[in-house]
């Protein structure tokens, strides 16, 4: 299985703040599921359809959303971080 | 000495500041985060990320303590509900002179800006609220180090 967290703007979009999903493809990138989650319409579509406004953490290290899943028990998406 | 704290509290500015200045050095720099009232702005709430937080701010001092002979460095970043006014991040550094205090606390609160979990929400005078936007001038301040 995969959790997968939401924060901010992308949380209250798609109306929870994480789920949990059947583990994907290892190959498979986060910007292929942020792509297969936008398909689901909706908040879904509303939070994650523009990959470009989004940031992502695999197993709490920021990484690109070209990176490959691979074995990674945690995905977080939220925007450009604004702390400080 | 290194510490990083994510709290609900507010930060007792003078407490931090007395127990770097204990350090034996010979100066101690700080930066205090304040919730500006820009326009109708009333709050700001901060969310975070809370497995990551900490362990993103300790690799952020970590740099800061590999880069600069400091004799302490400290971290606190309240998370929640802030009226306009409160205090919201704190970052102090010791060291034996001015010049490594002062460029690290820098360091430190530029690196926070852009490398830490967190996300502003503003909430304004008539119950509005939307999300801060991230700068890309605070993303290249923090470049800047890299040089």
């Amino acid at each position: 299985m995969l959790d997968i967290l939401y924060f901010a703007w992308v949380r209250e979009m798609i109306g929870k703040d994480g789920e949990r999903l059947p583990r994907p493809d290892p190959q498979s990138s986060v910007a292929a599921l942020v792509a297969t989650l936008a398909e689901r319409g909706n908040g879904y579509a509303a939070a994650l359809g523009d990959p470009a406004r989004l940031r992502a953490a695999l197993d709490q290290q920021f990484v690109p959303l070209e990176t490959t899943i691979g074995d990674a028990r945690e995905l977080a998406l939220f925007p450009p971080v604004t702390g400080g | 000495m290194s510490a990083v704290s994510v709290q609900t509290d507010d930060i007792d500015v003078a407490a931090e500041l007395a127990a770097l200045e204990a350090l034996g050095g010979g100066g101690v720099a700080s930066f205090t985060g304040i919730v500006r009232g820009d326009e109708d702005v009333v709050a700001l709430e901060l969310e975070h990320h809370p497995g990551m937080t900490v362990p993103q701010i300790e690799g952020i001092v970590a740099q800061a303590m590999a880069r600069w002979p400091l004799l302490g460095a400290r971290v606190i970043h309240r998370v929640g509900k802030l009226d306009t006014g409160a205090r919201i991040v704190f970052v102090g550094t010791a060291a034996r002179h001015r010049t490594a205090a002062l460029e690290a606390c820098a360091f430190l609160i530029d690196w926070l800006k852009v490398a830490a979990p967190f996300w502003k929400k503003t909430h304004h005078a008539d119950g509005r609220h939307s999300w801060v936007e991230a700068r890309a001038a605070d993303s290249a301040k923090a470049e800047q180090w890299r040089a």
